[in-house]
């Protein structure tokens, strides 16, 4: 069984050599190459889930030694894998997910000439997210850290013949990249520390490690998650990855990418543990970005940048459980997995609506979509109520756990993040019906189109491709697009009640991730009360702002605070003020460093040793006379000294 | 015995040649004036043999005598051979060597 842990990353893998090196004779079956190479890969984890399930909770995790990477005296990294529950959780999610969305992209990518090399990268980033989790050490993950960051890098910008997407795919990978530094010097600490990477004797060596050492661990670690899972303070990047074909958001947002950032903290809990200050700091983190992209997502009318928002607090969500250590490990991944299914659903929802909008994403210039989309809307709808965590569905399972968890953080500390995860629900609630609601529902403010100008400029070359100012025909999408919409669909309905159901999530990971019952100090029927509350709260004020009003096609000015939301709250500004201009500054000044001082130093010696040398040249007069009163005073000076220092 | 006067004889004959040599033009007198300071040297070079009842010093003074010999030769060749080319003798006007 080990054996086939190796085949779980190669079949993707080589879908991606394949495709990627096989050339133009590819093009016609590249897409049913790629799609089913993913499927393998589903086929192969799931085998592997009915064997582990078979077996008892204590010896279930598998280990395959595949050959020594880097076999230097004290420095050995193997490339190894190990199976256990959590990376097998992850192994079905992003097969699991990524297949149906290799499955989508078939419809969707149709038309784009590049699509065998589409799913090629589409290949490489399943492979790599697989060797991310199913990596036995902390230096395979980061290679597959890296392979993730690259293929994203490649997907984001898709359509590089766009100067955004060229830009957002280059900002994605920047961004990234800070992260990785994090990750990188986490691991060098592991290695001064415990002397090797490997998963088991790091952590299990965690206990007993220094305290201050592993909280700089953790905060690495923590640097490197906020990197590849969009948070705080490295968020920047999310937004701006929009620009990517929506697949491509489905896949970074449900399956892989932003889930590497949890699974790195969860699987590094041992750390978190035994160093206190760096679960706070993390779920600092986690609180402030599920506020973040909360108050970004309300305001944004571009449905994938509402999404991407919606995405940037769920991930808050999880790191924030995964902060809280053993109470909220098992109910970050829970909410990892379910999300997995709705948020996939959601984009690839909000694909096939601007697929039958001709690429329009301003949700402004939708409404009344649910007449001509029924598929779409009913998927969309289902995904919709579980995101916002209606009692029922897959969402109220995962995020009530959530919020039940971040109260029994005990003191001061519970009462700030159960009220932020509260306060969170609520403004999801919000933005979710307010995206509901101006797409499938209102008037249908795509029919006077032309009329109603000025359209976004920067929509507008998608929106040529279609021929610009023609009016919207919506219809639904073909087949391949629905019916991975669908399958997410019932896996948002049922997924989280499946789980919940005696906690059997919890108990499935409890051998990796230990387990404890959060005991939160308000009784729990009281706090899932106060969540249904508030979500009806949130969505009954975007019904009476979006629902009751009609819709205007021109965005209001609207306040301060809706103006620096559609602006990502600033963080671009933020960025280019400080980071940008503090960078400019930076190397002025140190260009100016080195011209006064590096510069200055050798040039002032270079000087001062030629005007000495000019000034002693004058010495050499030609006169034989005046070299005979040198040399006479040389002498007496020498005859002088000597007799000094006899004297003395 | 005590060297004393000869050594100021000396001190004062070295002084004069000293002089000569800085101060004066006429390369004949500066000439002489290097080989005044010579004598200087052997003077003192003779009274401290004769202090100490060694020969070395009177070994040392012929020696000179000799060198300074064979220095006039090779200097009043290169005197003369200056006053040809440049029709004087003054060591200040032969100040080409310099930068």
């Amino acid at each position: 069984m080990e054996n086939l842990i190796a085949l779980l990353v190669a079949a993707p893998l080589l879908g991606a050599a394949v495709l990627l090196c096989g050339g133009r004779r590819l093009d016609r079956a590249g897409h049913w190459l790629g799609t089913l190479l993913a499927a393998a890969s589903f086929g192969i984890g799931a085998v592997l889930f009915f064997d582990m399930v078979g077996k008892d909770a204590g010896d279930r995790a598998l280990h395959q030694k595949l050959f020594s990477w880097v076999p230097v005296a004290d420095f050995q990294a193997d490339i190894a894998f190990q199976l256990d529950q959590l990376s097998m959780t992850f192994v079905l999610l992003i097969t699991g997910v990524g297949t149906l969305i290799h499955v989508y992209s078939i419809g969707y990518m149709e038309h784009d000439e590049r699509r065998r090399r589409f799913f090629g990268y589409l290949n490489l980033f399943l492979a790599a997210m697989l060797l991310l989790v199913v990596a036995d050490n902390y230096l395979l993950l980061y290679f597959g850290w890296e392979g993730v960051g690259l293929a994203s890098y490649l997907l984001i910008g898709f359509w590089q013949h766009k100067p955004s997407a060229a830009t957002a795919a280059k900002k994605a990978f920047l961004v990234n990249r800070v992260g990785d530094i994090g990750l990188s010097i986490a691991i060098m600490l592991m290695f001064t520390t415990f002397g090797t990477f490997a998963f088991g004797p790091v952590l299990g060596a965690a206990e007993g490690a220094s305290e201050g050492k592993l909280t700089a661990i953790g905060l690495m670690l923590l640097l490197a998650a906020c990197g590849k899972s969009a948070q705080v303070p490295l968020q920047s990047w999310l937004g701006d990855a929009m620009e990517g074909p929506t697949p491509v958001s489905a896949l970074i947002h449900a399956a892989t990418m932003v889930t590497a950032g949890v699974y790195l903290i969860v699987r590094s809990g041992a750390i978190f543990n035994a160093a206190p200050d760096a679960q706070l700091v993390v779920t600092v983190v986690g609180a402030v970005t599920l506020l973040f992209g909360a108050i970004v997502g309300c305001a944004k009318d571009d449905i994938k940048k509402a999404l991407a928002g919606s995405t940037m607090s769920q991930i808050g969500y999880m790191i924030l459980a995964a902060g809280l250590g053993p109470i909220g490990y098992a109910f970050a991944i829970m909410h990892l997995v379910t999300h997995g299914f709705f948020k996939a659903g959601l984009f690839l929802g909000a694909g096939s609506v601007m697929h039958g909008m001709n690429d329009e994403v301003d949700m402004r210039k939708y409404g009344g979509l649910r007449k001509y989309m029924p598929v779409t809307f009913v998927t969309f709808g289902l995904g919709y109520l579980a995101i916002i965590g209606f009692p029922g569905l897959s969402g109220f399972f995962s995020k009530d756990k959530i919020i039940e968890a971040a109260f029994a953080a005990g003191g001061a500390q519970g009462w700030i993040l159960g009220a932020a995860t509260l306060l969170g629900a609520g403004l999801t609630a919000f933005y979710m019906t307010r995206v509901m609601l101006m797409t499938f529902f209102g008037e249908e403010r795509w029919r006077n189109k032309a009329t109603a100008s000025p359209a976004e400029p920067d929509v507008e070359p998608a929106a040529q491709t279609h021929g610009s100012h023609s009016e919207p025909h919506p219809h639904e999408s073909p087949k391949s697009m629905t019916i991975p919409m669908i399958v997410l669909a019932f896996g948002s309905v049922f997924a989280g009640g499946f789980f919940a159901i005696g906690d059997r999530f919890a108990n499935w990971l409890a051998p990796v991730t230990r387990f404890e019952h959060p005991h939160p100090p308000i009784s729990v029927p009281v706090i899932t009360g106060a969540t249904i509350v508030v979500l009806l709260l949130g969505v009954a004020a975007a019904y009476l702002q979006y629902g009751r009003k009609p819709v205007p096609v021109v965005a209001p000015r609207g306040s301060l605070l809706t103006r620096a939301a559609r602006r990502d709250l600033l963080q671009d500004d933020f960025n280019h003020v400080v980071l940008v201009r503090g960078g400019e500054h930076l190397t002025r000044s140190l260009v100016y460093l080195d011209h006064s001082v590096v510069d200055g130093v050798v040039n002032g010696t270079a000087a001062s040793v030629g005007g000495l040398s000019g000034r002693l040249r004058k010495l050499q007069n030609g006169y034989a006379r005046s070299y005979a009163v040198s040399m006479f005073g040389g002498t007496a000076i020498l005859i002088a000294a000597t007799l000094l220092m006899r004297a003395v | 015995m005590n060297p004393v006067n000869y050594l100021y004889l000396a001190a004062l004959l070295f002084t004069i040649g000293a002089a000569g040599v800085l101060i004066r033009r006429n390369a004949i007198v500066v000439f002489m004036c290097v080989e005044l300071m010579l004598n200087a040297c052997n003077l003192s070079l003779v009274a401290f043999s004769r202090m100490h009842g060694n020969l070395d010093g009177q070994i040392i003074a012929f020696f000179t005598m000799v060198v300074a010999a064979a220095e006039v030769v090779v200097g009043l060749a290169i005197i003369v051979s200056l006053f040809r080319a440049r029709h004087t003798a003054s060591v200040d006007d032969a100040s080409l060597m310099k930068l």
